[in-house]
């Protein structure tokens, strides 16, 4: 049994003095507490929602009770994507009812205060957490890149706990809130690894896949070799392809990631269980496991943008883009409606569309039917999408750099370059 | 048999009779199990094509997305879920459909963390009946565990464990 030490504050809320929507979500997280073994709650300054995709019925029904309840959020906070693309709502080929579904629970997050944000990149917005801020963020990417390149702390929160985080302001004083949960424990050393590969972007999505495969559950992994001042962008795609193969929640990349200006810091000191020496052959089988079939040239569509493209990244498609995409082929680009905004105010979005991109928000192509059927294999340059497309949407996947997904585009087959892996 | 071990962990209340099947890779709900029919659906799963459905599902955890909770609720309401859920280690996303799935529907599905030398005597193709209750977890694999079950749900609100301060 726990030692849970509840604050007047906190049993106010239990016995329903903030209304009972706060009163079931307080319910459920001194339950979850008592799981996880935290002695009291702590206030989080934020939160980001995943339980505002559609899975079932019962999602709703959760939702919409809280809602009906008059569950407000005490705290600023957003939301993941959805199962609809709000702005392009052609898209989206599932059922009549599926969407009327998905569009509730839609509904029920906005009108408990949430901003409708729909993007799994919360951290591409411009109000996002400092270093050493407690928030409860949803989203095994978002929970990632929160804790390990923003230094920010969140415990791997998921659908329902999230939101009842968001109403109450409290979250259990556990797992990666504490320090102690914090220092890394695995280094994966890179020296080994050519300085021409350790500069490819391509890299990063690929590693992510190696540590993800490579840890276990609390494992929290050390980078190190890796050029210091790594962009977000490819820590973003590291982050996301580890939590994707593995249960990666807080990874230290030494000289890029606020917690780890060094090894030693990175360890807290201490030294690591165990070290794994990561070679390019290693790289190589963690690039070909993230294509679902061999060697093909049958291209039906190209897949980017997961986790959301960023700025950064739209600026790189354009100058990538040196042409039309090929008849047949769709090049899709999935971002958040923040960043499609911008990119339309900088004059890129007539541009994109006219080479023939076509742009999705608030939703992700692997978790919602907008591809169209169609043979050959779909290209991305995302581990995370490459991990879960072939069992959600059922198609095949062949992995590669954002250079070789938008030459593939162009030409109109699949285009590999593996000059970079020896 | 019958195992009332103190080191084994009840992590979510009820009790339930079922055929027991042990998996031998965790299973993540989301992507992995198919609320509508009950089976396991992830294609690299060594019990591809198992019928969960009312039975007393043992597993090494959870493994991964956090969208697991709300599948495993859906399977839940659908009646397509587990009858009991027993886990190799703590997993909270899975506690957590159960708990969510208690408070909308009713229904108490056990969860429970087993030490290995419990989680290594269940076999898959026996009857188990499973109670799980203030903490504490009791598994019977040849008879219907005593007292009946009516005294547990007469007995339904759990000692919270807190400490008013």
């Amino acid at each position: 049994m726990t030692d849970l030490v509840l604050t007047a504050d906190d049993q106010a809320m239990l016995a329903g003095d903030r209304g009972e929507a706060a009163a079931l979500a307080m319910k459920i997280l001194v339950e979850m507490a008592g799981i996880s073994g935290a002695q009291r709650l702590i206030d989080v300054t934020g939160a980001h929602i995943d339980s505002c995709l559609f899975h079932g019925i019962a999602g709703l029904d959760f939702a919409e009770r809280l809602a009906a309840a008059g569950g407000r959020v005490v705290v600023p906070t957003t939301l993941n994507v959805s199962s609809l693309d709000l702005i392009h709502p052609d898209l989206y080929r599932g059922s009549d009812e599926d969407r009327a579904h998905a569009r509730r629970l839609m509904d029920a997050y906005v009108a408990m205060g949430c901003r409708a944000t729909w993007t799994c990149a919360p951290y591409q917005l411009r109000e996002r957490p400092a270093l050493g801020e407690h928030v409860a963020w949803a989203e095994s990417n978002a929970i990632v890149f929160a804790n390990s390149v923003l230094g920010a702390r969140t415990d791997r929160y998921g659908d329902f706990i999230d939101i009842c985080a968001a109403l109450t302001g409290r979250v259990p004083e556990a797992g990666l809130h504490l320090d102690a949960n914090r220092r890394g424990t695995v280094l994966f050393d890179l020296t080994g690894v050519p300085g021409v590969l350790l500069d490819a972007e391509v890299l990063y999505p690929v590693l992510g896949h190696l540590v993800g495969g490579a840890t276990t559950g609390t494992e929290i992994p050390v980078i190190d070799g890796l050029p210091h001042g790594a962009s977000e962008d490819r820590l973003k795609a590291l982050g996301a392809g580890a939590a994707s193969s593995g249960a990666v929640a807080l990874f230290h990349a030494v000289g890029s990631t606020p917690e780890a200006p060094d090894r030693a810091a990175a360890f807290g000191g201490r030294e690591p269980s165990r070290t794994i020496s990561v070679t390019v052959e290693d790289l190589k089988r963690a690039r070909d496991q993230l294509s679902s079939i061999g060697v093909t040239e049958e291209l039906g569509a190209v897949s980017i943008g997961t986790p959301h493209f960023s700025i950064d990244e739209f600026a790189e498609l354009i100058s990538l883009l040196d042409g039309p995409v090929a008849p047949g082929i769709d090049l899709w680009v999935s971002t958040g409606r923040d960043v499609l905004a911008e990119v339309e105010r900088r004059g890129w979005l007539a541009d994109l569309e006219a080479a023939g991109a076509r742009m999705v928000v608030d939703t992700c192509t692997y978790i919602t039917p907008i591809l169209e059927p169609k043979p050959g294999a779909v290209m991305t340059n995302s581990a995370k999408w490459a991990w879960y497309a072939p069992g959600n949407i059922g198609v095949d996947v062949v992995f590669g750099s954002l250079e070789e997904c938008v030459r593939s585009a162009i030409e109109g087959r699949v285009w590999r370059d593996d000059a970079l892996w020896g | 048999m019958t195992t009332r071990s103190g080191a084994d962990r009840g992590l979510h209340p009820g009790e339930a009779t079922g055929e027991v099947v042990v998996l031998d890779a965790p299973l993540s709900f989301w992507g992995g199990f198919d609320p509508r029919s009950g089976l396991v659906i992830d294609g690299h799963h060594p019990q591809h094509g198992a019928n969960l459905t009312e039975t007393i599902l043992v597993m090494p955890s959870g493994r991964g997305s956090s969208s697991s909770s709300s599948v495993l609720a859906e399977a839940i309401r659908l009646g397509t879920a587990p009858a009991a859920i027993l886990l190799g280690e703590v997993d909270p996303i899975v506690v957590l459909g159960a708990l969510v799935a208690r408070e909308l529907y009713g229904t108490r599905i056990p969860v429970a963390a087993l030490m290995p030398e419990t989680y290594r005597s269940l076999t898959s193709g026996e009857t188990a009946t499973v109670r799980v209750s203030e903490g504490t977890v009791e598994i019977a694999d040849d008879f219907r565990l005593t007292p009946p079950s009516d005294q547990i749900v007469a007995n339904g609100k759990e000692d919270d464990g807190l400490r008013r301060q």
